[in-house]
């Protein structure tokens, strides 16, 4: 790969990340109500002591000063404490995301299988019903809230198929099988791996059925099918292959969108991911666990990102050489 | 988005004449989104909820904050929608909640089209350095999870509708700025704003005379998308308890029924503010892809 390419971008990541982090650092010094000042608050401080732990906290420097230290306790991943646990919040970041992950990985690749499916058959027979239907089912899936879709299935899940509606096991059961333990996980990710592949399939389907339709008017496909090349040839050999980097780019923008709707599906299944983290935080008004949430999530989309911009360039030999 | 051709054609090409031209087109304009019928359909809803949310305190059944002995009763005659956990009816809450959403929508999306705006004009039209600076900071926003982005701003800011709407319109504006810098850049190189500006027209008068009206239908019609966005947005993030608790909105309600716990019991509670967010949603996006395909070239073109 050529080096100005992945030098150019990892800067662009790096200039994001560092973004991020003096984002983070100024939005929570704004707070209405300092935090700090909040846990000083008690009568039993006098004002010596407040000094002190101002000094202590290095609260008595210049903003400066506190931005290098805040980079620095960052970079050592000391996120700082729980207000509501009293425990090191990075403690707690990453089981979670480990959760989280297990969750979105999976219901991120039966979308995208599904996704590329769909997307060929309603490109192959554009106009046709299956088309038609799959676009405005498209469409209305899109136009629903992730939350709610989760919302309804919890109900159908609890009324109809008596299916685990809260947590990745059951709570209590005696899972000391290794083969149990996957069971019950896999039972208890039904609903919000549906919630999940509903709110992304219809994406990948656009994305998948656009990319095609774009390779589809392609000189080399006429010229292809002129040959006589089979159907199915056509479509691996010739359309598949220059479709694929349209859609490893947009499979790497949705990524932010695929977040937005694990926070949501986590709120509404209790799922104890990081999303389900942030919403405990932001109900606790936990501002340090609200913080340490947003870095960990944006940073590994951003890296998320970083990947699939370094995959595109691997496959594209355009963007390789220049 | 797939694009169906429009029927007729109307004249869009860039044109120097500047505001005036509007006053002239706007019947042409319509004769050619007539024939979308999606779009006439998403304009008609869109119409139906305006119209709704005007008049929507006279429509209601009861005052929607009267509380009743009648706790999660389902449909009846009395209660057309039945009552919530604490005996509200919900067909008043779903008729009021539409304010919340609609106001919540434009207030939002007018922010991020006068930033998206503002950023794509400039980086466009006078290139170079400005906008270096402010594409690449629009591809740093591009990149930042928008709903953390927001739960996080609108955490900070302090639950209430004003904070979802900052929230909102704060994040949402990089897909303004990208369309209408793109627009800005072709529309910039056009012989007639050369001649304005040999004739002693300065930056301010040429981006606001003739490159604006040459840009104005793209991001009418970008906006008119960010709505359906922004609506959403509204909804999850009063969902996660950031919105103001006292105001009844759609996302408010359905975050009720969820901590309420009535989420397994009363399905009356749960599916009419979601079908409601799900129908607003479907208007503003049929409309605002109609509005492109008749506005923006390059959908047009395919």
């Amino acid at each position: 790969m050529d080096t100005e390419y992945v030098v150019k971008k990892v800067a662009q990541t790096l200039a994001t990340i560092f973004f991020v982090l003096t984002f983070n650092f100024f939005l929570f010094r704004i707070l209405p109500g300092n935090p700090f000042a909040l846990l000083f608050r008690g009568p039993g401080f006098s004002r010596e002591a407040v000094n002190l732990l101002n000094a202590q906290f290095g609260l008595d420097q210049p903003v400066w000063v506190q931005y290098i230290r805040y980079l620095e306790n960052t970079a050592k991943g000391n996120l700082g404490l729980s207000y509501t646990t009293r425990a090191p919040v990075a403690n707690m970041l990453f089981p979670r995301l480990m959760n989280s992950l297990v969750l979105l990985l999976t219901a991120n690749v039966i979308s995208i299988v599904i996704g590329i499916v769909l997307g060929i058959v309603s490109a192959w027979r554009r106009g046709g019903r299956t088309d038609l239907t799959l676009s405005a089912s498209t469409l209305l899936l899109y136009s629903m809230p992730t939350f709610w879709l989760g919302l309804v299935l919890l109900f159908a899940g609890v009324v109809y198929f008596g299916l685990p509606v809260a947590g990745m096991t059951t709570l209590g059961a005696n899972l000391t099988n290794w083969f149990d333990y996957v069971g019950d996980l896999l039972r208890h990710m039904v609903l919000p791996g549906l919630t999940l592949v509903l709110g992304l399939v219809g994406q990948y389907v656009l994305v998948m059925k656009g990319a095609l339709l774009d390779v589809f008017t392609e000189d080399y496909m006429i010229t292809a099918r002129a040959k006589g090349i089979s159907t199915q040839k056509l479509l691996w050999n010739h359309a598949m292959r220059n479709a694929t980097l349209p859609i490893i780019t947009l499979i790497a923008i949705n990524l932010g969108l695929t977040v937005g709707g694990a926070i949501q599906t986590e709120t509404v299944f209790s799922w104890p991911g990081i999303g389900l983290l942030t919403y405990q935080a932001l109900l606790q008004r936990d501002y340090p666990m609200l913080q340490g949430c947003f870095l960990v999530i944006a940073i590994a989309v951003i890296l998320a990102n970083f990947v699939a911009d370094l995959t595109y360039g691997y496959l594209d030999p355009r963007v390789r050489t220049g | 988005m797939k694009s169906r051709p429009a029927s007729g054609i109307v004249d869009l090409a860039p044109t120097s004449s500047g505001w005036g031209v509007y006053a002239r087109s706007l019947g042409n304009f319509w004769k050619v989104y007539r024939g979308s019928r999606f779009g006439v359909l998403g304009l008609a809803m869109l119409c139906f909820f305006v119209v709704e949310a005007c008049v929507a305190s006279s429509l209601a059944p009861y005052p929607p904050n009267q509380v009743s002995q009648d706790v999660l009763r389902p449909p009846s005659p009395m209660h057309l929608l039945g009552t919530n956990e604490v005996g509200q009816d919900i067909l008043s809450q779903v008729l009021i909640g539409s304010q919340a959403s609609l106001m919540v929508g434009f207030a939002a999306s007018a922010i991020s089209a006068l930033v998206g705006s503002l950023v794509g004009l400039i980086a466009g039209y006078y290139g170079g350095l400005r906008d270096d600076a402010l594409m690449r900071l629009t591809d740093i926003f591009l990149v930042i999870p928008a709903l953390p982005l927001m739960v996080v701003l609108a955490a900070v800011i302090g639950p209430s509708l004003f904070s979802v709407i900052l929230a909102i319109g704060v994040v949402g504006w990089t897909g303004t700025a990208r369309v209408v810098r793109s627009q800005t850049l072709s529309v910039k190189e056009l012989a007639f704003i050369e001649s304005s500006r040999a004739s002693g027209g300065s930056d301010f008068y040429i981006l606001f005379n003739h490159v604006l009206p040459n840009v104005a239908p793209v991001i009418f019609s970008n906006t008119v998308l960010v709505i359906a966005n922004a609506v959403l947005s509204e909804a999850v993030l009063t969902f996660l308890g950031l919105g103001n608790p006292n105001m009844i909105s759609w996302g408010q309600m359905l975050q009720f029924a969820f901590t309420s716990g009535s989420v397994t019991s009363a399905w009356w509670y749960v599916v009419p503010p979601g079908l409601s967010i799900m129908l607003v949603v479907l208007a503003f996006s049929l409309t605002g892809y109609s509005l492109d395909e008749v506005f923006n070239p390059r959908v047009r073109k395919i």
